[in-house]
């Protein structure tokens, strides 16, 4: 598909999530913004995962710190939205600096490991730092306030400023993608060695890269603090970056679009399955079975596998 | 303040063994097959509860529940390597990783199908249900049996990777694939079985844990596979030795953290696993070759 006419179904995507905006009822304006917010996370996240190849489970802690310093400007300091959004925004920025600088000294497992120490470490500071964040119990009681002098209180209206960042969002990593940064991304992902035979500085691309995912982590972790008008210290858990793995993966690690269509399909599965029973992590667990068993390339990747190749050849497999 | 610390040592110890019983079959499986494998937690657990129905079936006889229980759980273990482990050993991390997430979320729901949400209180073990007076200050007697248990464990698994013809074709495998099934080593059969293996130890650190923690509940495993995590990472990936020091360690580390830094407990456990990885990833007894 020509770049045109991917523009063209992006700009689609979001004037329809608008029209959206102006006329759903309040459940599903919720899981639209649940959507949003997902594919915000997953979005960043995909750079590092799908994009370099690392693996992390320390971004559960960075969205978290993104909530809580979006909650703490929130209750002591200020309530404007866009402040406490920018506070969210820069202690997650400065977290994933400190966090990615130690972790990308390593690859493969042992970045894994690091972040996940990392991450548990944040994880451990909030549940414990009880007088600051509140423990078990999280922050309450974050107020929307307004932006430039619209009201952002309700549901109807809070649904556009998710939506404009979202817009942000697929904008932002559209061009990183495409950009140079974006190729040596996946230059490293590739063969790290020869990248770096090429003069690269690898470490200082994978910090960067580290960085923008902990960035968006952040955002989508402070609008969700504002979302739930609460913040939850096990969003810190490491099981938590479990979740933009699951979406990335659902819709395929290697593609733009990947996370996105995962994020649909990770919320909408969720509540359909929730409806008929209290498992659904058991279905969970048996269709991510069934995605790493039988279609790795996820929706996405298997699409657009067929889109270039015309209908896939019998007797063919997936391959890797 | 002798007996103060004396009790915290010992609580520290039994800590540790009881860490180390899960993260041995974690090491080994990792040392042998290269696979991280989130799903041991979930072993664990199924060990716990699968000992829990023996015993309570078999008119409250914990030793026959903790012979019988951990089992089934190796039939777990070889449906899960068998028909979908195997598959993937060629694939990156991230998909090895995840395939053993899923299989977590699955059995984490499958337990509350199977045994319901709840909690489920556990019997005390004949014999070993009192506490023994250490320097005055009551010691729960079990606890002590763990300590027991834990080098019990270790020398086994020992003697039969170093002094058993089976053990070194283990370490062959695991060092060179290839070269040891040019050798006529039957590789897969070997993976299989020291999954199976592993997925005992597993269990049986499970079936173990029955007593000593007191309830059963459907999430249990999940706190232990990130203690097993740190530990097996801290040893050296793979090296059981490195995993049995790291225990010690944790074990001790954390049970002072609970006496003196209450707040900072958990943190201390993750900022050690931080330290060994960056100053030396490889681990206390882990190859240097990464």
């Amino acid at each position: 598909m020509n770049s045109k006419g991917t523009h063209a179904i992006y700009l689609a995507i979001i004037l329809g999530l608008a029209v959206l905006g102006l006329v759903a009822d309040r459940f599903v304006l919720y899981m639209g913004m649940r959507v949003m917010l997902l594919a915000i996370f997953a979005m960043g996240y995909n750079l590092l995962l799908g994009r370099t190849g690392l693996l992390s489970f320390g971004h559960g802690a960075l969205y978290a710190t993104g909530a809580y310093g979006m909650a703490l400007v929130n209750l002591h300091l200020t309530p404007d939205p866009l402040l406490g959004i920018l506070a969210g925004v820069a202690l997650a920025t400065a977290c994933s600096l400190i966090v990615g600088f130690f972790c990308v000294r390593h690859t493969e497992i042992y970045f894994a490991m690091l972040t996940l120490a990392f991450g548990m470490m944040i994880f451990s500071l909030i549940w414990n730092l009880r007088e600051l964040t509140g423990g078990d119990d999280g922050l309450v009681g974050i107020s929307r306030g307004s932006v430039l002098g619209l009201p952002i209180a309700k549901d109807g209206q809070f649904y556009f400023l998710v939506l404009f960042f979202f817009a942000l969002t697929l904008w932002l990593i559209h061009r990183l993608r495409g950009s140079a940064f974006g190729l040596i991304l996946a230059g490293i992902r590739e063969n790290n060695q020869r990248t770096s035979f090429a003069g690269i500085p690898v470490k200082s691309y994978r910090l960067a890269a580290f960085v923008i995912s902990g960035v968006f982590a952040g955002l989508a972790g402070s609008l969700g603090a504002m979302l739930e008008s609460n913040t939850d210290p096990f969003s810190a858990h490491w099981s938590h970056s479990a979740e933009p793995i699951l979406v990335s993966l659902i819709g395929g690690l290697q593609t733009f679009s990947g996370p996105l269509v995962g994020s649909v399909i990770f919320v909408v599965l969720r509540e359909i399955i929730q409806r008929f029973t209290q498992n659904w992590m058991l279905w969970f667990g048996v269709i991510l079975l069934a995605i790493i068993m039988g279609m790795r390339g996820g929706v996405m990747g298997g699409l657009e596998k067929r889109l270039k190749r015309g209908p896939a050849p019998a007797g063919k497999g997936e391959g890797s | 303040m002798l007996q103060s610390i004396v009790h915290v040592c010992l609580a520290g110890l039994s800590q540790g063994m009881f860490i180390w019983l899960v993260a041995s079959g974690l090491t080994l499986i990792f040392g042998v097959l290269g696979v991280l494998n989130f799903a041991h937690g979930a072993f664990y657990m199924l060990g716990a509860y699968f000992c829990y129905t023996v015993l309570a079936s078999l008119g409250d006889n914990f030793w026959l529940g903790l012979i019988f229980g951990p089992l089934f759980v190796c039939a777990v273990g070889y449906f899960v390597e068998r028909y979908f482990l195997r598959y993937v050993y060629h694939l990156d991390l991230p998909y090895q990783l995840l395939l053993t997430f899923a299989f977590v979320l699955i059995f984490d729901d499958l337990v509350k199908i199977v045994w319901g949400a709840g909690s489920i209180g556990s019997p005390t073990v004949p014999g070993l249900g009192g506490s023994v007076s250490i320097l005055g200050r009551m010691f729960p007697t079990y606890s002590l049996f763990i300590i027991a248990v834990g080098p019990l464990v270790a020398l086994g698994l020992w003697a039969a990777l170093e002094r058993t013809w089976a053990g070194r074709v283990i370490r062959a495998a695991s060092s060179d694939r290839e070269m040891a099934a040019a050798l006529g080593a039957k590789v897969p059969l070997i993976f299989t079985g020291v999954f199976v293996f592993g997925t005992w130890l597993g269990a049986l650190g499970g079936g173990l844990a029955v007593p000593y923690v007191g309830l059963l509940t459907p999430g249990m495993g999940e706190a232990v596979i990130i203690e097993a995590f740190v530990v097996a990472v801290i040893g050296g990936l793979g090296s059981l030795k490195g995993a049995f020091l790291g225990a010690l360690i944790i074990g001790l580390l954390s049970s002072f953290g609970t006496r003196f830094l209450p707040t900072f407990d958990m943190f201390l456990t993750f900022i050690l696993m931080a330290l060994v990885l960056l100053w030396r990833p490889q681990g206390f007894f882990g190859e240097a070759s990464r």
